[in-house]
């Protein structure tokens, strides 16, 4: 029997170590059982209506106990208020993350502006939806409307928006700005010609990013945007649907038929989400150093 | 206590790419032996390969043997974590663990292998310090981080934290290249007096260093453009930096190339 | 033309663009930083707005806004108060947030730490779905599936367990505060989980070999190196999902039985919170109605402000920390 200059660890510190790593793959496994499990029913209980009458028709004269019935009106309102959304909220948003980066850099206003983004971000969206019906439901008198839907929508995108574009803009070098203004372009044309073409793929991803997480959000324009069973493709004007709405609605409702809706609506707006954020992965991935473009 | 170790037909890989080839030496106990040779050409490498820090890289991995007093660290059975016990490792920058203070730094492998009283890792703490000639400048300061201190205190302490699970092996990867001369200095002298208690292999790029702490020296060259690392020669430091046999080690020591 | 300046090579187009003078520097300036005040302006006015038009619901209460337990704003004499509500808020988001941590950092280590290389970036993709699915999807989940699986669990701790107060109680249901905290739980792992990752991933290799080469087992080199350095950046980013959490209106408001108890039972049918009282009472909320309901979104938006801010702190404080010591 030969001795052994290399002892063996203690089976003690092997077992520890073995257990670590059983928790760890455990705590894997344990995460993806619900996304799983979440989007196994959307597409087992989605499919059932997922057809051309429920992409096409609003909910408009459907009784309680009715079968059939849409989300036309929802997918509708869904799209103007994210459009809507986006037009307000990425130029403030571009344009802040721009001052942040270029203009206001340590500054004392520029140090409060992105303590306060910080804060924004943090802010429930239901508290978003509640300061649109106190400032312009409530105060200016306006009406429940797609466009108070996006104003919500919009206080939620910001501060995402101003963050992913400030990475973005952090990471054009410092030279590629010197030498523009070697050449005597000014600071503005500068930014607009050089700085941000070359960070536009990131901002386009982020932006995307942003409006992935708002399409799905409820609460917001449940306070803004109200309930309606009937197509109203006027944002400004009346109440409008939106497809998570329409999924919080019909869930509530107590009927089987309606809890189907609500599935179709899951799986209409979860592809809708999915198919943003891939879009957004595709367009940082297409632009990637590691693709060697 | 320190053992013999015996290196043949050893090569080792980044992923495809053969990073060195066919090394074979032998290294006495108790003595300090010297990697030179000019960047890129496998010596830390190989080094990293005689404690198996050389596979924690992805992709990377080692063919051929390394016997530490007759057995092979590449041998069925053999553990890394077991093998790195007893070769320890100091490296080119000096990395104390930025949260713990500098007691629990040089108490951190202790920890590892079963629990002791306090007052016998006190003692451990107080002799590794002490053996690392750093226990006179820290001694009324353990508990602060050892971050805080001076890159040669740092240093220093890292060969405390390494000598104090009593390795058979001291491995030091450029230990001074980020160092001002006197704390060069410093770990020079300690190198002299840690020889009696441990064997030493150090990489340098420094060949006054080399020449003055080595007993052995081994020049490492590439084989050619874009070929492995090989030993191109190894002998009495003092043989090598007067009298080498191969033109390549002249031209290197006198400052031809690399 | 833009489309031409893309890096290094955009010396001409540069070159042309220079002779025309700098007209447009002080609107674009303007116009930058007028952006930056606006959002400003919109987080002052948030703060303001939402105090005015809860004053009058305010004044009109009868009850104590603070430790009333009752919701009753629409009544000749309206009486409410956020007692209850505050409690569950809190109460739901803590235990998600015990349920969520663990398994987060487990999830980060994994990715960052056991996963084969290659693997771990789609896997990583994989929990950030979690993280895109939208909470109403959650809540759907969580009354249709969720609440009925739990309830064999539930009523298997509270025949074994019942003796502890948290799972007594007289009756136990799918839609309790136990199913509402899982849901939330499983919504704020991913951010958890990927804040987590970046941190683990940060950890400078020489520490990691540093470990390593004391012998130290992976798992010994997570505790000495790894977990250390991380600590902050975990800690912030549970703050910042109990933040979440705290925030989460649809999902809870689906599950929630809506009563106005203080009761850490948390498997009886029983619980609410102020973001699912907004949601449930807000459809048959008058003038008052509509007040009180702001005046509870002011409570919930101070309460998340206060955590999110001790993130901050935490991230802002290890920056410091960190900067000092490279």
């Amino acid at each position: 029997m030969t001795t052994h200059t290399v002892q063996r660890v203690s089976t003690g510190r092997r077992l520890k170590d073995r257990l670590v790593q059983t928790l760890v793959y455990l705590a894997f496994a344990v995460a993806v059982i619900p996304l799983i499990s979440v989007l196994w029913l959307v597409i087992k209980n989605g499919l059932a209506r997922f057809d051309l009458d429920f992409l096409t028709h609003s909910m408009r004269g459907i009784g309680a106990r009715d079968i059939g019935g849409g989300a036309y009106h929802a997918i509708l309102g869904t799209l103007e208020q994210v459009l809507l959304a986006s037009l307000i909220s990425v130029p403030i948003g571009l344009l802040t993350a721009i001052y942040l980066v270029e203009y206001g850099r340590g500054g004392r206003l520029s140090r409060a502006i992105s303590f306060f983004v910080d804060v924004m971000t943090g802010i429930p969206s239901v508290v978003a939806g509640l300061f649109v019906l106190a400032f312009w439901v409530l105060a200016l008198g306006m009406p429940f409307s797609g466009f108070a839907g996006a104003l919500a929508l919009s206080i939620l995108m910001m501060p995402t928006v101003v963050r992913s574009t400030e990475e973005m803009l952090l990471l054009v070098p410092g030279d590629l700005r010197e030498a523009s203004y070697a050449l005597g372009v000014p600071k503005w044309r500068t930014i607009v010609k050089v700085v941000l073409p070359t960070a536009l793929t990131g901002i386009v991803t982020g932006v995307m990013l942003a409006i992935a997480r708002v399409a799905g959000e409820t609460a917001p324009l449940m306070l803004t945007v109200f309930f309606t069973d009937s197509i109203n493709s006027d944002p400004f004007n009346g109440p409008q649907m939106g497809l998570p709405l329409y999924v919080f609605d019909q869930a509530r409702r107590p009927t089987d038929i309606a809890v189907d809706r609500a599935w179709t609506g899951a799986l209409t707006l979860i592809l809708i989400v999915m198919l943003l954020n891939l879009v957004a992965r595709l367009i940082a991935w297409w632009r990637s150093p590691a693709r060697g473009r | 206590m320190s053992q013999q170790i015996q290196v043949s037909g050893l090569d080792a890989y980044y992923g495809r790419h053969k990073a060195i080839e066919d090394i074979s030496m032998t290294i006495e106990p108790n003595t300090i032996t010297a990697f030179i040779g000019p960047s890129g050409c496998g010596k830390s490498t190989f080094l990293r390969t005689l404690n198996r820090m050389h596979e924690v890289i992805p992709g990377a991995r080692v063919e051929g043997k390394v016997l530490l007093d007759g057995e092979d660290l590449y041998g069925p059975g053999v553990e890394p974590v077991s093998v790195r016990r007893m070769i320890g490792m100091v490296f080119q920058r000096p990395n104390p663990f930025p949260t713990m203070s500098i007691y629990e730094n040089v108490a951190a492998g202790l920890r590892l292998n079963g629990r002791r009283s306090k007052s016998e890792v006190d003692g451990i703490v107080e002799t590794s310090l002490k053996g690392a000639n750093l226990w006179n400048e820290v001694k009324d300061r353990l508990g602060k981080p050892g971050a805080g201190l001076s890159g040669g205190q740092q240093q220093r302490l890292c060969i405390a934290r390494a000598i104090a699970v009593r390795p058979e092996v001291l491995l030091m990867d450029e230990p001074c290249s980020a160092l001002d001369p006197i704390s060069t200095l410093a770990i020079e002298d300690l190198m002299a007096e840690l020889k009696s208690q441990f064997t030493i292999i150090i990489v340098t790029h420094n060949m006054q260093q080399a020449a003055r702490v080595s007993d052995r020296t081994a020049f490492f060259n590439l084989a050619g453009q874009g070929q492995p690392g090989r030993v191109i020669e190894m002998d009495e430091t003092s043989r090598i930096f007067t009298n080498p046999s191969q033109k390549a080690t002249e031209d290197y020591i006198t400052g031809r190339f690399g | 033309m833009a489309a031409t300046v893309h890096t290094r090579d955009g010396g001409s187009a540069l070159g042309r663009s220079a002779s025309r003078r700098s007209r447009g520097e002080t609107p674009f300036r303007y116009a930058s930083t007028g952006a930056g005040i606006l959002l400003l302006a919109i987080m002052a006015a948030i703060a303001v707005f939402l105090v005015v038009e809860a004053i009058p619901a305010l004044r009109a209460n009868t009850g104590g806004f603070f430790t009333t337990q009752t919701w009753e704003p629409n009544a000749t004499r309206p009486s409410f108060g956020i007692a209850a509500l505050a409690f569950g808020t809190v109460f739901s988001a803590l235990l998600a947030l015990i349920m969520a941590v663990p398994v987060a950092v487990g999830v980060a280590l994994f990715i960052s730490h056991y996963a084969p290389r290659r693997l771990a970036g789609v896997l990583g993709y994989v929990v950030d779905l979690l993280a895109a699915v939208p909470s109403v999807v959650y809540g759907l989940w969580g009354i249709t599936f969720l609440a009925p699986f739990m309830v064999g669990p539930s009523n298997f701790l509270h025949d074994h367990l019942g003796f502890i107060p948290l799972f007594g109680g007289d009756i136990v249901a799918g839609r309790s505060m136990l199913t509402a905290s899982l849901v939330l739980a499983v919504m704020i792992l991913p951010i958890i989980a990927a804040i987590s990752r970046e941190v683990f991933l940060q950890v400078p290799r020489a520490h990691e070999e540093a470990a390593l080469a004391l012998g130290a087992t992976r798992w010994e080199v997570i505790r000495m190196a790894v977990l250390p350095y991380g600590r902050p950046g975990v800690i912030s980013a549970a703050m910042l999902g109990l933040g979440r959490a705290m925030g989460e209106t649809i999902a809870v408001a689906l599950i929630f039985q809506a009563t106005f108890d203080i009761s850490f039972r948390i498997l009886t049918p029983q619980g609410n919170s102020i973001a699912a009282n907004i949601a449930n009472r807000f459809g048959e909320a008058t003038q008052t109605g509509r007040g009180a309901l702001i005046a509870s979104g002011l409570v919930l938006f101070v309460i998340t402000l206060l955590v999110n801010m001790g993130a901050r702190f935490i991230v802002a404080r290890r920056k410091e920390f960190s900067g000092a010591a490279a």
